[in-house]
């Protein structure tokens, strides 16, 4: 029985189509959506998101943290930034890297807060330049 | 009456006018239709944003400390206004609308002993306020609008209200602006974002479509009211974003009017100018023909 996968981002839906399985980065770890599951919201951490179809991976979706919702027949990945993995651009990733690392440095240090988030975003974007020079 | 040349310099220039406005009506409608496929294409990511809030906020519901953003301070007594405007004018009452409302809404608002935050997005809308109200605003957001909205725009905006939010500068925030209907019509409309206001039917369908789906228990991770933590503020972004969108879609809507009916306009000047003329040119005729007969007749 396969289960209902929608990948949407706010500008559009990337993905709609019926799968075997899905792996998404938990924000506490990887996490599979197959059929017939428990209910479950789960916060993402920016990483990759891979389809199963009879064993094999279909598909790669880089997304840049979000939320995913999933139930007994649907999840639903709410990105805040989503694409191909094919279609990653690693110059721009690492600009992006380039100027958060910048922003760290020029952080500061006390406000725990802001390099939480700081380190999140760095995190996210080391994990699209991971994945799109794997890719390629 | 106006001279043939001066006639012919009038008619001349308006039909030029009406070859700008009808250009401009074509733009407007070519953008119109990807304004409004991007705001359809931004529909589901909100409805599925809905559908996970209405979730976690029955969750959470009872518990102590809920987030400002979904329950605000606690205080009704300073407003942030967000008046959404487009940079550029020459689309009919599109604008004026936005600003008439927010008008009433500051005189209303002042009248109860509020105090009253401005944070105007859009050229037009900054421009109008400087006026108006110079000392209400507090920041603002120009010079995206008549191309693709970013969602840059949306969460950075979303970010703002939130840092005021936090700091305990603002109790309430609303947005003030044009509801897309069709490309005829656009309604000045406010829309409150914090306190979250919850809307009834939407809620009830989310209800509706949780329970078919399966009665079973959410389980979350990590916890719900981190959970809610994370995704009020999205939301937030992704309200304002639609209005963005709205916007964009609504702006090239009423341009699209306002230039066609500048188009139709001109083209009834035209005619009635070239009437003027044509009489003009036979007058001058008649009354030379007038002096050379009576010229001929007296020799």
């Amino acid at each position: 029985m396969p289960i209902q996968i929608e990948i949407i981002s706010p500008e559009k839906v990337l993905v709609s189509r019926e799968v075997d399985m899905v792996v998404m980065p938990g924000a506490e770890g990887d996490i599979a959506a197959m059929p017939d599951r428990a209910p479950m919201m789960l916060l993402l951490r920016g990483g990759v998101v891979s389809l199963y179809e009879n064993d094999a991976v279909t598909d790669r979706f880089f997304v840049g943290g979000g939320f995913a919702d999933m139930t007994a027949t649907r999840c639903t990945i709410l990105a805040d930034k989503a694409e191909p993995v094919s279609e990653i651009s690693i110059d721009n990733a690492t600009a992006t890297l380039e100027a958060l690392t910048e922003a760290w440095d020029k952080a500061d240090k006390t406000d725990i807060s802001r390099l939480d988030v700081l380190q999140d975003k760095i995190l996210s974007v080391r994990a699209e330049i991971e994945a799109g020079s794997s890719a390629s | 009456m106006a001279s043939l040349k001066e006639l012919r310099a009038r008619i001349g220039s308006i039909k030029s006018t009406r070859k700008i406005t009808s250009a401009m009506k074509m733009v407007a409608a070519a953008k119109l239709r990807r304004a409004q496929a991007s705001a359809e294409a931004a529909r589901p990511y909100a409805a599925a944003m809905r559908r996970m809030l209405g979730e976690l906020a029955a969750a959470t519901k009872g518990e102590e400390g809920a987030p400002r953003l979904l329950a605000g301070t606690g205080q009704d007594k300073v407003h942030l206004l967000i008046p959404i405007t487009s940079d550029r004018g020459l689309c009919g009452g599109f604008n004026s609308n936005v600003h008439r409302l927010t008008l009433q809404t500051i005189n209303k608002l002042q009248a109860e002993g509020k105090t009253v935050k401005l944070l105007p997005v859009g050229r037009r809308a900054l421009n109008f306020f400087n006026r108006e109200h110079a000392d209400l605003i507090i920041d603002k957001v120009i010079g995206f609008s008549g191309k693709d909205v970013p969602f840059s725009v949306a969460s950075g905006l979303g970010d703002k209200v939130n840092a005021l939010l936090e700091a305990g500068e603002i109790d309430v925030c609303t947005l003030v602006f044009n509801k897309f209907q069709n490309a005829m019509t656009q309604t000045p409309a406010c829309l409150q974002l914090v306190p979250m206001v919850m809307d009834d039917a939407a809620a009830k369908a989310d209800a509706a479509s949780t329970t078919a789906d399966d009665a079973a228990q959410y389980e979350f991770e990590p916890d719900e009211a981190t959970l809610l933590a994370m995704l009020l503020p999205r939301n937030l972004q992704v309200q304002i974003y639609a209005s963005l969108l709205e916007t964009a879609a609504g702006e090239n809507g009423a341009r699209m009017t306002a230039m066609d009916n500048a188009t139709r306009n001109a083209g009834r000047t035209i005619d009635s100018l070239s009437k003027v003329y044509n009489r003009t040119r036979q007058t001058n005729i008649t009354n030379e023909l007038i002096e050379i007969i009576s010229g001929a007749q007296a020799v």
